[in-house]
Order: structure tokens, then C-alpha cells, then sequence
């Protein structure tokens, strides 16, 4: 297993450029409605999830809310499978019975796609707590929004994971709104990490805008759970550029604040440190962007030409063996 | 069931038999919930299960129901076996969630990547006199989703069978077992024998000829107090014990209405909705020439649970009741 740190930086750039590329044609395939239900769009937050994924293994548990496309593209579900389950194909990474908030694929230990908010945290809780059952040195990262921290499930689960000392991240990926409503609105407190204090499980806050921000403050986390094991509770800033969902024109916010967040856009900015520091040349850039966009493209042709499920799906599944 | 050196038990200790044989069995089985371990349980289940396993597999929780069910279904997803204890079915109410849209959609949801092989169990129905949050038969309202399945154990030996079954079992299972019924006592296999009793296969308790009455958990005893009476009368009831709601033995009880051709069910939830109804709804559907008179109900009135005694005698089912019903469907 690829120790955290050894992680490209180059490659982490390719799986942002990969999961906005493609949730772009995603945009642009549900406008011309070709895909139906929900479509919650990540653009704008990419670093958050892709800083994680460089301060972890492959084998770590990585579980998330509805808007989840980024999660499963960030551990290496192909852009086909995620296509296709947009189209809900039989080749779709749920087989087209999940849809665009139940993205699951095992191979790649993403444990879903959630979409009661909040829901998935006690079942979070749960993995790390089979891995300290085991002795292993995983960690589970949960994923969720700053609307999640306000349902019981969500205080539940942190008092246990707590109580038990299980490895698990709780991973806010604050982008100011939960839907229409502001954190303001919602939340009591002025910081949300501060949450975290009241289940004594320890707080980071980290710049969301900032993949090696993430990654950084992530990796100290990680190392600190893997040699004892215990809950902690990230605060990840963030923005989404886009509405909640595809239905939503967003008018609950400024277009200076939209603004003054695309200003700080996370794959502009590492792509200017990579720059800077002569890791990436501009043609490098341009060819990751193009390879970016042709694969999202052929996602597409390839959840197009695939086929439907069969109506005996409908029964395949019910019932385990 | 004519094994030499039957033994008589409680229900109580042969759900502890079973719990400890699964316990140890497979180290990926694991006991949770409210007062299990310290305390021994709070009906006195998992008592000496602690001791014998540690509090590694035997784990107290604080009061959380949809916290700890919902860890129950997360260390399901990565390959453990929980069994998730309800200190009584009335409190999964607050778990509904998990029990409902995160145990069994997953299956479904993920394509078929993810079974919840997870066991929630614990005490469900009326109990005496704890009023109307306490006293909720919730079988008819798991029984409307799918990926669940539901058994309803009546006597020690079933208890026994049952959960085990369902502990070894891929899929979300719901053990419904009763307060009323954990000091009751009955013959069962010794301890060497491993009494595995299958999910959907029901139990004819009696033989008869005129009625089918049909039953399961608390209403067994109902059903055969009643038959009892019956058959003084010259009436011949074939007594049918459902043992799982879901999935429902349905040959076992056409098999009797084709004998008896009258039918009437004796259930511990409420009538609208509740199981009676899609029973009564599936024998007229698929054998409707078979019968002689319509199909009857004996279920809960339908209001909320009260407290007095009186009150609450008046609204369940007892076997006055049924012998009633019975008689309007012999016209007798």
C-alpha cells in the first residue's frame, strides 16, 4: 500500500481536473434530460475530497452523502461506471439501481452514496468500528455536509465513535449552505468544528479551497488514528460553484460572494504552486485538461451505448444468498 | 420433535443458548444495545454473556437507538454480524430509519454489492399495562418493506431456532420475541443438538378439520386456549403458527383452508394494515373457491394503547374473542 505522502501531486491535479470535467458534461446531460432524479453537482469542492484521498491508503473506508460523484471518481471508479449510473445503465457503478446519490463500488472500498442527511455517519461509525474489531490500522472517512451536523443521527454516532475511540474521520465539507439555508440559519454556534469539543473529539479546521491544505491537516489526522485509535472531526471550507441540485438557481447568495470563491478556485491554485515550483509545465496542464474532458465525453458515448436493466432486476437483489 | 432427552427451558434462556452458540461460533458475531452487557440485559436475555465473551462482543451502549443501529448496519456493510438488541421494539420507532431505508435498500441500492447481514431483535407487542409508547406490535409495519425479514417465535424451542437462523442469515432479519413470553417455558432438543429453524416455514400446532385459525407470537396461546374450548363444543380447529411473517408460509396455509374452508386469524397488531390483512387479501386472491364463508379477523382495536388495565384487556385479542369469530364463520 502507497505510503500517504508519496502521493503525486500531479495525479491529485488529474482527478480534480477528472471530477469537474466530468460533472460538467453531467450538467450538461441532465439539461438535455438525459438524466432524471437528482443531480447534485460538487464543482468548486473538489479539493476537499481529492485531499483526503492523498492523506489516505486505498484500502481506508470512504463513505459520503448525496453528493457523492467526486467521492467514487476520487478512488478510481471509472468515469463510465459513474456515467452510467447517471443514465441508469446496467453498467453504472450501482447497476442503474442507485442513481446519482447512491453511488456504491466495493472494489474501491466507497461505501456509498447516501442520501437521508446525516444518516450515514452512525453507519460510519460502524465501519471503523468493525476495523478496531479487527485490529486493523484502517481508517473511515465520513464525508458530509454542514447541513448533516444538525439531525440526531449525526450527534449519536459522534458520542459513540467517541466513547469507543473508533478510527474514523468526520470529515464537514462546510460550503456554507445546507440547500437554501445559510450555516447562520442553521447552525448555533459560530464555528462548526466546535461541534467537536462537546463529544471531546479533537477539531481541525482546514482551507477546502487548498488541496495541500486538506491534504496537510488530513495527514497529521490520519497518522495520529493510525497509531492509536480514535474519532476526529475536520472542518473542511469549501464552496460549491453551483446550486444545491440542477433545479436550483441559487439566488439565496451574492454573485460576489460566488465570485470571490471561483477567485480562489482550488484547481487554479495548484496548478499555479505546481507551477511555480516546476512541477508542471503548461502543456502538461492543457493535455491533463484535454485527457479530462475527452474522458468525460466518452463516459457519455459509453453510458449511451449501454443497456438498460432488465425488468428481472427489479427481484435480483432483494434477498443476499 | 420426538428426540429423546427433551428438555424444558424458558424462552428467555433459549434465546441466551442461542445468542451464546452464535457468539461462539463465529467471532464475527457481536452483541449491542442498551443494558446488554453490564446489566445483564434488560429482560435478562444476554445474562452471563459478558462474562463468558468480553466486552469486546457483548457491548453496552448509551440510549441511541438510531446510533447504534446504524453502526450495526455500517459493520454489517464491512462484514461483521451484528445482533442489534431493542430493549423493546417500541424504541426501534426511533431507529426507523435504519431499519427501514439503510438495512435493507442497500442490497438494491448498490447493484447487489452490499448485503446487511445484521439480526435486530428484542421484545415487541403488547406487554401490561406500559401504555401507548411501550406497547407497539410493529410487524405490520416492517412487514411492508422489502429486504426485510420478520419471525415471530411463540415458544422456547422456536425462540431458540429462530434466531439463530436469522443470526447466520445475509440479509436484515427482525426477531420479534415477546415480554409476555420470556418466562414462559418449553421442550426443547438438548444443548448438543443444533436446532436451526428455517425462516418462512410455518408450524401446525394442532390438527383440525372445521376452522383454520392462524396465529403466530403472542396470539399462539390465544389460538390454542381457544381451540381447546372449541373442541369441547364439537368444533375441530387446525391451528396454524406463522413462526415468520416475512416470509410468509403461504402453502402451509392453503393447505389448511383447503381442509377446513373457513378461517379466521388471530394477530397481536392493529387491523387496518396489519399482517391479518394481507393474508385475509392473498387466500381469497388464490383460493377463493375454497372457502365456505368470509375470513375474520381478531386484532387490536384500533386506538392507541390505554393504560387501564380494564381498558386494555378490552382492546386486545383473547380467546373469547376469537371463539366468537370462529363461530360466525361455522354459522355454528
Amino acid at each position: 500500500m502507497e505510503p500517504a505522502e508519496q502521493r503525486d501531486e500531479v495525479d491529485m491535479l488529474w482527478l480534480m481536473l477528472l471530477i469537474r470535467r466530468f460533472e460538467e458534461r453531467a450538467s450538461q446531460q441532465y439539461q438535455a434530460q438525459k438524466i432524471g432524479g437528482f443531480c447534485h453537482l460538487y464543482i468548486g469542492q473538489e479539493a476537499v475530497v481529492v485531499g483526503a484521498i492523498a492523506a489516505t491508503r486505498d484500502d481506508d473506508y470512504l463513505i459520503t452523502a448525496y453528493r457523492d460523484h467526486a467521492h467514487a471518481l476520487a478512488r478510481g471508479t471509472t468515469a463510465d461506471a459513474c456515467m452510467a449510473e447517471l443514465y441508469g445503465k446496467t453498467t453504472g457503478c450501482s447497476r442503474g439501481l442507485g442513481g446519482s446519490m447512491h453511488y456504491f463500488d466495493k472494489a474501491k472500498h466507497m461505501y456509498g452514496g447516501h442520501a437521508i442527511v446525516g444518516a450515514h455517519v452512525p453507519v460510519a461509525t460502524g465501519m471503523a468500528f468493525a476495523s478496531k474489531y479487527r485490529s486493523e490500522d484502517r481508517v473511515t472517512l465520513c464525508f458530509f455536509g454542514d447541513g448533516a451536523i444538525n439531525q440526531g443521527a449525526f450527534h449519536e454516532a459522534l458520542n459513540l465513535a467517541a466513547l469507543y475511540k473508533l478510527p474514523v474521520i468526520f470529515i464537514c465539507e462546510n460550503n456554507l449552505f445546507a440547500m437554501g439555508t445559510s450555516v447562520e440559519r442553521s447552525t448555533s454556534l459560530k464555528q462548526i468544528v466546535d461541534r467537536a469539543e462537546g463529544y471531546d473529539i479533537p477539531g481541525v479546521i482546514a482551507d477546502g479551497m487548498n488541496f495541500r491544505d486538506v491534504r496537510d491537516k488530513l495527514t497529521e489526522v490520519v497518522n495520529s488514528i493510525r497509531q492509536d485509535p480514535h474519532p476526529a472531526f475536520v472542518e473542511v471550507r469549501t464552496y460549491r460553484y453551483r446550486g444545491h441540485s440542477m433545479s436550483d438557481p441559487a439566488s439565496y447568495r451574492t454573485k460576489e460572494q460566488l465570485e470571490q470563491f471561483r477567485m480562489d478556485d482550488p484547481i487554479t491554485r495548484l496548478r499555479a504552486q505546481l507551477t511555480r515550483e516546476e512541477k508542471l509545465t503548461n502543456e502538461k496542464f492543457d493535455e491533463l485538461d484535454k485527457r479530462a474532458k475527452k474522458t468525460a465525453l466518452e463516459s457519455v458515448k459509453f453510458a449511451e451505448e449501454s443497456d438498460e436493466p432488465p425488468l428481472e432486476a427489479l427481484y435480483d437483489y432483494i434477498y443476499a444468498q | 420433535m420426538t428426540v429423546i432427552n427433551m428438555r424444558e427451558i424458558t424462552y428467555r434462556q433459549a434465546l441466551n443458548e442461542a445468542l451464546a452458540e452464535e457468539l461462539e461460533r463465529d467471532p464475527n458475531v457481536f452483541l449491542m444495545g442498551e443494558e446488554v452487557a453490564e446489566y445483564n440485559g434488560a429482560y435478562k436475555v444476554s445474562q452471563g454473556l459478558l462474562e463468558r465473551f468480553g466486552a469486546k462482543r457483548i457491548i453496552d451502549t448509551p440510549i441511541s437507538e438510531n446510533g447504534f443501529a446504524g453502526m450495526g448496519v455500517g459493520a454489517a456493510m464491512v462484514g461483521l454480524r451484528p445482533v442489534i438488541e431493542f430493549m423493546t421494539f417500541s424504541f426501534s420507532l426511533v431507529a426507523f430509519d435504519q431499519v427501514v431505508n439503510n438495512a435493507p435498500n442497500m442490497l438494491t441500492m448498490s447493484g447487489g454489492q452490499f448485503n446487511i447481514p445484521i439480526t435486530f431483535r428484542g421484545p415487541n407487542g403488547p406487554a401490561h399495562q406500559l401504555g401507548a409508547t411501550h406497547s407497539h406490535a410493529t410487524e405490520c409495519l416492517y412487514a411492508n418493506v422489502p429486504g426485510l425479514k420478520i419471525c415471530t417465535p411463540a415458544t422456547p424451542r422456536d425462540a431458540k431456532g429462530l434466531l439463530k437462523t436469522a443470526i447466520r442469515d445475509n440479509n436484515p432479519v427482525l426477531v420479534l420475541e415477546s415480554e409476555l413470553l420470556y418466562s414462559s417455558k418449553g421442550m426443547i432438543e438438548p444443548v448438543e443438538t443444533e436446532l436451526l429453524i428455517p425462516l418462512g416455514e410455518a408450524e401446525v400446532k394442532r390438527e383440525g378439520s372445521d376452522v383454520t385459525i392462524i396465529c403466530y407470537a403472542q396470539t399462539v396461546s390465544i389460538a390454542l386456549a381457544a381451540a381447546q374450548q372449541l373442541e369441547d363444543e364439537g368444533i375441530s380447529a387446525d391451528v396454524i403458527d406463522l413462526r415468520s411473517i416475512k416470509p410468509l408460509d403461504e402453502q402451509a396455509i392453503y393447505n389448511s383452508v383447503a381442509k377446513t374452508h373457513r378461517v379466521v386469524i388471530v394477530e397481536q397488531d392493529r387491523p387496518f394494515c396489519g399482517v391479518g390483512a394481507e393474508i385475509c387479501y392473498r387466500i381469497q386472491k388464490n383460493i377463493f373457491d375454497e372457502l365456505d364463508a368470509p375470513v375474520l379477523r381478531v386484532a387490536q382495536e384500533d386506538v392507541p394503547m390505554p393504560y387501564n388495565e380494564r381498558l386494555e384487556q378490552a382492546i386486545l385479542p383473547n380467546a373469547e374473542k376469537l371463539i366468537a369469530a370462529v363461530h360466525k364463520v361455522c354459522y355454528a
